[in-house]
């Protein structure tokens, strides 16, 4: 008996050591498998490789394979540029797709993308494109026709599937009456195809920034051939580019690649074979992958650090840290139509109260910037930058005794001895330690009562939207760089203006400002606009964003704009 | 049987609805819908948005239509991934979750056993001590430690496995560790503790006095009364891990249905938070179903047509 007991034993072993040793087959198939894979991209070094020798630079040594690895945080929800509304979108249409302008990296300033020149009326109302010659990655030819059916798509009232930013295109003389069905007539709309290669587009208003915003993807051109096939963007195959990648692989929820369209005008600017993205929403695995050597770039816009680990991986690799300002802004707004909230000097009261910088540098931990106005840095405006023009310093500061007195005194007005409300945020660990931060600093700084109320994402939105809420804490991000995309958002019954402000004053600065095409008349109009709105303090500002992320010291090329797109079109890898 | 299977089929399709239902309305009844953001959409766009989900209509129009177009099979679109299918989105991320949770249960059912087994033959001696510490270890500690424990050693720290991806047979060794060290760890119970039950009962000596050999007393009596308790748990323990643990795609970057459903749950994705919903409700019944059909195959003494529905 005790025989048979030990061959069990023995069985058992030789299961429990087969499955190891079947790991262990597993580990060397892959291996293998890694070997296999080998030959495409040593076919596609040697097409990058073609490349670099036409503009071999002297000292950076280009790396053989020019694969990039990078996370997104999500996926993008589609691959349609009239129907994208999000950043992780913005950064692949950006790789597939180019507008009648770019953004150059380093100014900032729309340079010229698919058009080659435009000529610009003196009123500033008429833009003349000139296109270049460009193709489509099936070979035809990119022309004007292509832009205004782009366009005719995203205002079309009745599109099959309606454009959430169509308001993005409502600079347009009758783009706003076209799509919301006033005008039936597209020729009516200020988009005008004089030729193949020549485009006409009117304005209703002088737009300093128009250009700026014909980078931007709703403004994309489109292929003609999508017009019969509405699901043209939910399969690899049938999308056809103007950019300089083209999507050639595409997993759902998975991973998405990217390959070099050889058809691109500026191909020879473009060093990059293939980009591979995984999709992963775990800041955790992506810092650990990107420790481990499985992504070349880890962080911000489209991927994830965890907060806690900014400070160390700042130390730990100082040379792949960068730490960038972008044009966001994080705030606590009130409802200005309850009290005790309709009273100004309450409002100042509190903002006065709190100390930020203890806030960024204990919570955030992201080296974000103590914010005392709304516009933030990396805005342009009138040749500079908005808030190098205009110091939020002189709109108040924090001073503990002065909040105490005005809050005093905003009591009395109101006839209230103590202050009690609720503070609101959505739910997040981030929003919650802050709001912990602020509500007690105020019951500490000023003896106000704040009970914290926490909610999911779309219950908060819209009690915001309702005004069914005390304070709530708030962000906002740039869709052009101007100081309108934040200064607009205020004036009286504005889609955005969920805090019940209205105040003529400040909506007539804003409809000069609009009308205008003087530079420096805006600019004086927005200076007045953000005083008035600074010291009405309907939003209490908390800090300016910035974007953290490390970047592999062999990855070059990889650009952020002012509010923190990012462009991975001309990043390359170096030999390491 | 056919007529078990015919009464389990009209159950299913009761239950079904019923969850469909309740489902729908409490979804509903969440504030906010797949447009709502934090830069608002204008008044105009959002009603033609509306319209084309037939969002604008009311809730209970919405209803009825929603189980005309189930009934021909339509899940209807992905409100937020534009224009794909729901059918698509669930058999692509599914099929990731299959691939691993099959692999998994397979891992968990062998070692569970042979580690069960090897307790209860050498009960209260050191290969049963040690087997029985690792069990109530493995389900004490929640998967998500378990997970990040494994990447940071495994992967990280001595640079075995990849820390995220699917692609090759590597990507499986941290997932299914990670998943099956709960399974394992009840399966082994399980298993010991009916073992020794059976390892006493008369019919064991009855065979042992017969003159049987050890092996064939083993695997003909004993392991096949021992591990009834084992198929209890097995079945919704299927169930459970194919239709994707959240944790674990999320921290292993795996694109399965688990991430999938929180993510459209977090976007108000009306259609695909319906179609998995679904979904998931039959994967469940047809595991209980198998699961009943399995006790019939070991167990001659349990009649399916005899047992109540339930």
């Amino acid at each position: 008996m005790k025989k048979s007991k030990s061959l069990l034993l023995m069985i058992a072993l030789v299961l429990v050591i087969g499955t190891v040793l079947a790991g262990c087959g597993g580990n060397n198939n892959n291996a293998n498998s890694g070997n296999n894979a080998s030959p495409t991209n040593a076919a596609a070094t040697d097409n990058a490789g073609n490349t670099n020798t036409g503009n071999a630079t002297g000292e950076e040594k280009l790396a053989a394979d020019q694969t990039l690895k990078i996370n997104l945080s999500s996926e993008p929800p589609t691959f349609d540029p009239q129907q994208a509304q999000d950043s992780t979108s913005n950064a692949i249409l950006k790789l597939m797709y180019e507008g009648l302008t770019r953004q150059n990296a380093e100014t900032g300033q729309a340079e010229p993308g698919m058009a080659e020149s435009w000529d610009v009326s003196a009123d500033g109302l008429v833009y003349t494109f000139h296109l270049r010659d460009a193709k489509w990655s099936n070979g035809d030819a990119v022309t004007a026709n292509d832009f205004a059916f782009a366009w005719q798509r995203v205002l079309d009232p009745n599109a099959e599937q309606a454009a959430p930013y169509a308001y993005q295109l409502y600079y347009l003389k009758n783009a706003e009456a076209y799509n919301t069905g006033e005008v039936t007539d597209f020729s009516q709309v200020g988009v005008k195809v004089i030729d193949d290669k020549t485009l006409e587009v009117t304005l209703t208003n002088p737009t300093p920034y128009f250009l700026g915003l014909l980078s931007f993807y709703t403004y994309y051109p489109v292929h003609s051939s999508v017009k019969d096939n509405a699901k043209w963007a939910t399969s690899v195959d049938s999308q056809i580019v103007n950019g300089p990648f083209t999507l050639t692989e595409w997993t759902t929820g998975q991973s998405l690649s990217v390959t070099k369209n050889p058809g691109y005008y500026a191909a020879d600017e473009i060093k990059a074979q293939t980009i591979n993205f995984s999709i992963v929403n775990s800041g955790a695995t992506e810092l650990l992958s990107y420790k481990n050597g499985e992504l070349d770039r880890a962080g911000g816009p489209i991927g994830e650090i965890p907060t806690e680990q900014l400070p160390i991986v700042e130390k730990e690799f100082p040379n792949e840290f960068t730490r960038k300002g972008i044009a966001s802004v994080y705030y606590y707004q009130f409802n200005v139509t309850e009290k005790p909230f309709t009273n100004a000097k309450i409002r100042k009261a509190l903002a006065m109260a709190i100390e930020r910088q203890p806030i960024i540098d204990n919570i955030t931990l992201g080296g974000q910037l103590p914010a005392f106005g709304f516009v933030p840095p990396g805005i342009q405006s009138n040749g500079d930058e908005f808030r190098n023009q205009v110091a939020d310093s002189q709109y108040f500061g924090e001073d503990i005794e002065g909040a105490k007195a005005l809050l005093a005194e905003g009591l009395k007005e109101e006839g209230l001895d103590k202050l009690s409300f609720t503070l609101s945020y959505n739910t997040s660990e981030g929003h919650q330690k802050i709001a912990v931060a602020v509500a007690d600093m105020w019951k500490k700084n000023l003896g106000v009562e704040v009970k914290l109320e926490n909610k999911e994402w779309g219950v908060f939105l819209e009690d915001k939207t309702n005004l069914n809420y005390q304070v709530a804490r708030a962000g906002w991000s740039a869709d052009y760089n101007d100081p309108m995309t934040y200064l607009d958002m205020w004036v009286t019954g504005g889609g955005n203006n969920d805090t019940g402000y209205s105040n003529p004053e400040y909506d007539q600065l804003i409809k000069d400002a609009k009308s205008s095409a003087d530079n420096a008349v805006r600019q004086e109009k927005f200076t007045a606009a953000e005083k008035i709105l600074m010291d009405d303090m309907v939003i209490m500002p908390i800090y300016y964003y910035t974007n953290n992320s490390l970047t592999k010291e062999y990855l070059k090329g990889v650009t952020l704009d002012f509010s923190g797109a990012i462009d991975l079109s001309r990043a390359y890898l170096l030999e390491h | 049987m056919v007529r078990y299977i015919l009464n389990r089929f009209v159950h299913m399709i009761v239950s079904l609805f019923v969850l469909i239902s309740a489902t729908f309305f409490l979804m509903k009844a969440i504030p906010g819908d797949p447009f709502t953001s934090e830069k608002k959409i204008p008044e105009q766009i959002l009603q033609r948005l509306y319209a084309q989900y037939n969002l604008d209509k009311p809730v209970f129009e919405q209803y009825v239509l929603y189980l005309k177009n189930i009934v021909k099979g339509d899940l209807g679109i992905s409100m937020k991934m534009l224009n794909q299918e729901v059918t698509d989105i669930i058999s692509q991320t599914f099929s990731s979750s299959l691939k691993l949770g099959v692999v998994a249960i397979i891992v968990a059912i062998i070692i569970g056993i042979v580690l069960g087994m090897l307790a209860a033959l050498y009960h209260r001696r050191l290969i049963d001590n040690v087997a029985m510490v690792l069990a109530v270890l493995g389900i004490a500690v929640p998967s998500f430690v378990v997970a990040s424990l494994l990447q940071y050693l495994l992967a990280y720290h001595w640079k075995i496995f990849p820390v995220m991806g699917f692609k090759g047979p590597m990507n499986y060794f941290l997932p299914v560790m990670a998943l099956t060290a709960s399974p394992i760890a009840v399966i082994a119970r399980l298993t010991r503790s009916s073992m020794l039950e059976v390892l006493h009962a008369d019919y064991i000596k009855t065979a042992k006095a017969k003159g049987l050999g050890w092996f064939s007393i083993l695997s003909r009596h004993v392991l096949r009364n021992g591990v009834m308790p084992v198929i209890t748990y097995v079945g919704p323990m299927t169930a459970n891990i194919i239709t994707g643990s959240v944790v674990i795609e999320q921290i292993f970057g795996i694109g399965g249905i688990g991430k999938q459903f929180v993510q459209a749950i977090n976007t108000r994705d009306y259609p695909i938070i319906m179609g998995i919903t679904i979904f998931y409700g039959v994967i469940l019944m047809v595991a209980r179903f198998l699961t009943d059909v399995a006790y019939v195959a070991v167990d001659p003494r349990i009649k399916l047509a005899g047992r109540k529905e339930g």
